[in-house]
């Protein structure tokens, strides 16, 4: 049983991890990050790095809907931007890589702001539906902007190049990957806790008394929707890089559900939220796959079902967990803390 | 010289005339309170001054400056506080977290090194943080509560937790609405020398709407009076209180010798 | 003079989309007024609505006008369900939780149309009269014409429903003051049941409306965002703004479709809506919300 973490400082009291314990944990995390790659095989490999998208962009959307309160179904639009800018760059110009991602992202943020304008005139349902228009017209000039996107042929892009090596499987484009999602996803939990971080969850909880207490709301919602969709045109050019082939339907509005689904079934505004909801979220349509498999011998055509039943069960998982735990994986695994840090004098 | 002025005030909504060409001031130092029956325009005047309502007339001025234009959070920044009639707290964060974002304006933190912690968003929260502690958590003895979400707080700590909130901006006015409603005595007498405390200490100007005649009579020095919109008295709180128009104001017609005790708050409240 | 017929047919064409845009923002309108729900699922119960007239008409070979009274009533059932399991759980919730529970709904919708019927297109029994109908020198498609003719009907039937009927009264009262309504002795739930069951009754009409004009598959959900348009550009609460706003919306995209090609349709409704919310966030002939402090 713990029963509490002595202080001397205010440092101490203000930092992310607050307990030796925390620090322990966060510390094997790494360890087991780092030595997953030797133990894994290519197929839990490919699924690390998908799963490590999902979770830089699912903390991007956390930070915007979670956080912030402004509901949106574009991120997978953002991410497509982002994939385009890669996909364009290095076709193109043959710069480095990571030039390429900061690029993209850049780009996604570019067009997060502007589709961001409507949150300064509405709220919450309204602006949910504005970000559908722009997923919409982001589609459309993904697929008519021949020129640039060569439309629905698609693009196709080389794997990164570190020092002369291609990133070209799982188990090497693992190691790219997966430090930029700690980087993120530690730069998201630091956001929150700093003044700008608490003035997204000030807009989100009661947008009045925040304006009234200095905070400038468009400033402040635009700057929100700027990070919400860096995230999302960095998980995007990832994306591009890791899949080496895009065209307008990799990024669909279902996969904007998708990521809300995530958030939503992890816990929105919490960042252990957002982790959770992404690795569910992932692995759900690959046991889906894995059922259907087991059901191939008994009934005709099985795999035929598969899309969807996957379709039914997003669907169903963002209902209940609604429904029933609107608080999401984060919750639960809160109380699961809880029992063991009263452990064994529960009452 | 006054701190807070304001000057002919009219606001409308519609057809319905809220504040008709009102003037009120708040003395430097000083505690001043306006009140006037419900409906009287009181919580539609502060939502003026802190520019949430635009005013078809008049002009707002702190500090001698005319803030008639400036928005909501420009006026924060220039030192304007408040609090509101039915706490609008943050209901997701917990205490320490809702004072902090007192701090919002005070603090300049930008995003880069926001998003990394490093050198001055470190420095800039623990020092926020410090001067909290020291300076709002301590004095209004919050401090068993700081890591509590508010929504779990009973109603008369979610008042101070929101006066704490107004403090950490280290205001210069600081603008109460009704910061004793619904609270029992021993919490109204808790507040009530909070406030006279803030004075001392804060160098603050107070600015407050309160019906609480008792409260009113006690501690402020200088006293408004709203009906319908205008401003039909003003002045100590004993020449109020035996203004004979306030009187009417308030109860209608009606046997004089009562309606002065209930206006003392002699009879309960009214 | 060739141009102007073009022009003229082109229009009509439009109007008759126009017509069902009208009829579902209807649906959706009934919704929102009466739960304050901005339900999303309002293509998909649409297009479940269609799905039901195909199994029964084509599956079990009924009657067409057998399966047409057969469809409706599922739709209103769908509707009854859904406000039942689903929405009545929710109210006092944040909006916000509820338009994602309709989102789910959606998903959950379309992957049980898919898992039955599966995602490929399909051809609605003939139902209504295939003529080709010429207003002077005028053609006019046989089918959109006698959608914008149903649906001009329905929503009169229901504009004078609302209006006389005790009924729409109610819901009228509900939409009005809930507080006030639950105290005048208003069954506020039956309100509630009844709004998304007639609700589920439009949207299935509306479903095999279109599904004769545009041909049956999964995607006819879409069409619920062009909806989600209509209602925003006319005012979420206005039945004469969503009824005019549905109109202008066909009738724009179809001529966007016609002289800019079709994938333009979508553009240029999205961006209409973005202008619109940008310049007057309420609608043509909603109610701007009053920020209460």
């Amino acid at each position: 049983m713990r029963i509490g973490s002595p202080k001397q400082s205010y440092a101490a009291d203000e930092a992310l991890f607050r307990t030796p314990t925390q620090w322990t944990w966060f510390g094997i995390l790494l360890v087991s990050l780092a030595l997953y790659p030797f133990m894994a095989d290519q197929y839990w490999l490919y699924l690390a790095c998908l799963i490590s998208i999902n979770i830089i962009s699912a903390t991007g959307l956390n930070i915007l809907t979670g956080y912030t309160g402004q509901v949106s179904l574009g991120q997978a639009a953002f991410m497509g931007v982002g994939a385009y800018t890669v996909a364009w760059l290095d076709t193109h110009t043959g710069a480095p890589f990571f030039v390429n991602l900061l690029a993209g992202a850049g780009m996604a943020t570019v067009a997060g702001v502007i589709f961001g304008l409507p949150s300064l005139r509405v709220k919450g349902l309204y602006l949910a539906i504005a970000t559908i228009a722009a997923s919409f017209i982001l589609q459309f000039v993904f697929i008519n902007w021949e020129s640039v996107t060569r439309g629905m042929r698609g693009m196709n892009i080389d794997p990164p190049q570190v020092m002369g090596t291609a990133l070209a499987d799982p188990d090497q484009f693992y190691w790219l990957v997966v430090p930029i999602m700690v980087v993120m996803v530690l730069g998201a939990a630091n956001l929150f806790r700093t003044r700008i971080g608490r003035a997204f969850i000030a807009i989100r909880d009661r947008d009045i008394s925040a304006s009234v207490l200095g905070i400038h709301l468009p400033t402040y919602k635009l700057m929100s929707f700027a990070i919400a969709s860096f995230y999302a045109g960095m998980a995007g050019g990832l994306w591009a890089y890791f899949f080496g082939a895009i065209n307008p339907e990799s990024f669909p509005l279902l996969m904007s559900i998708f990521l809300l689904a995530a958030i939503i079934v992890g816990g929105m505004g919490t960042i252990l939220g957002g982790i959770l909801g992404a690795i569910f979220m992932t692995l759900t349509p690959e046991a889906l796959r894995y059922g259907v498999d087991l059901l191939s011998p008994f009934i005709e055509d099985a795999s035929v079902i598969l899309s969807p039943v996957r379709t039914m069960v997003f669907g169903l998982l963002i209902v209940g967990f609604l429904l029933f735990e609107p608080h999401g994986l984060a919750e639960i695994w809160r109380r699961v803390r809880r029992f063991f840090h009263l452990w064994p004098f529960r009452n | 010289m006054q701190h807070l002025e304001v000057r002919e005030l009219s606001l409308a909504f519609g057809g319905v005339q809220a504040l008709r060409k009102v003037s009120i001031d708040a003395a430097r130092g000083g505690i001043t309170a306006v009140i006037g029956p419900n409906g009287a325009g009181k919580t539609s005047l502060f939502n003026a001054i802190s520019g949430f309502y635009r005013p078809q007339a008049g002009s707002v001025w702190l500090d001698g400056e005319d803030i008639s234009a400036l928005k909501p959070p420009r006026r924060a920044a220039l030192g304007l506080a408040r609090t509101f009639q039915n706490i609008a707290l943050f209901r997701g964060m917990t205490v320490l977290d809702n004072i902090k974002l007192g701090a919002h304006v005070r603090t300049r933190t930008g995003l880069l090194s926001a998003l990394w912690y490093l050198g001055p968003a470190r420095n800039e929260e623990i020092r926020i943080r410090e001067e909290i502690e020291r300076r709002v958590i301590d004095f209004l003895e919050i401090d068993h509560i700081r890591r509590q979400p508010v929504a779990s707080l009973p109603y008369g700590l979610q008042k101070r937790v929101e006066l704490a909130r107004a403090l950490a901006m280290q205001p210069k006015v600081l603008m109460l609405d009704e910061p004793v409603a619904g609270m029992n005595r021993e919490e109204k007498e808790d507040m009530a020398r909070f406030i006279l405390d803030v004075r001392e200490q804060w160098d603050v100007t107070v600015l407050m709407v309160e019906h609480d005649m008792g409260m009113v009579m006690d501690i402020c020095d200088h006293v408004h009076v709203l009906n319908f919109g205008e401003v039909i008295a003003a002045g100590k709180p004993a020449e109020v209180q035996a203004d004979p128009e306030v009187i009417r104001a308030y109860l209608g017609a009606g046997d004089a010798e009562t309606l002065r005790r209930r206006i003392r708050g002699e009879a309960g409240a009214a | 003079m060739q141009g102007l017929i073009e022009f003229i047919e082109i229009s009509l064409t439009g109007l008759g989309m126009g017509g069902l845009y009208a009829l579902t923002g209807v649906a959706f309108v009934l919704i929102y007024k009466a739960t304050r729900v901005i339900n999303l699922a309002i293509g998909e119960m649409l297009m479940v609505g269609a799905y039901l007239f195909f199994g029964l008409a084509a599956g079990l070979a009924l009657p067409w006008w057998l399966a047409i009274l057969f469809a409706l009533a599922g739709g209103g059932l769908l509707g009854l369900l859904l406000e039942r399991a689903v929405i009545r759980p929710m109210l006092g919730e944040n909006p916000i939780s509820v338009f994602m529970v309709t989102i789910g709904l959606g998903s959950i919708l379309v992957g049980l149309v898919e898992l039955i019927w599966t995602a490929d297109p399909r051809r609605l029994p003939q139902f209504l009269p295939d003529e080709p109908i010429f207003l002077g020198p005028v053609f006019v498609f046989p089918e959109p014409f006698w959608s914008f003719v149903i649906a001009a009907a329905v929503i009169g039937v229901f504009v004078l429903l609302f209006r006389y009927w005790r009924g729409g009264v109610a819901l009228r009262a509900t939409a009005l003051d809930q507080g006030a309504a639950y105290a005048m002795g208003i069954n506020v739930p039956r309100v509630y049941a009844l709004a998304w069951m007639l609700a589920g009754m439009i949207a299935a009409g509306a479903g095999m409306l279109l599904g004769s004009i545009a041909g049956l598959s999964p995607a006819l959900a879409l069409f619920g965002l062009t909806v989600l348009v209509v209602v925003i550009v006319g005012g979420l609460d206005s039945v004469p703004g969503v009824l005019l706003a549905g109109i202008l919306i066909g009738w724009i995209e179809s001529l966007a479709g016609s002289y800019l090609g079709g994938e333009y349709e979508h553009l240029v409704t999205f961006a209409l809506l973005l202008v619109v919310l940008l310049v007057r966030p309420w609608g043509l002939f909603g109610t701007p919300e009053v920020e209460r402090l």
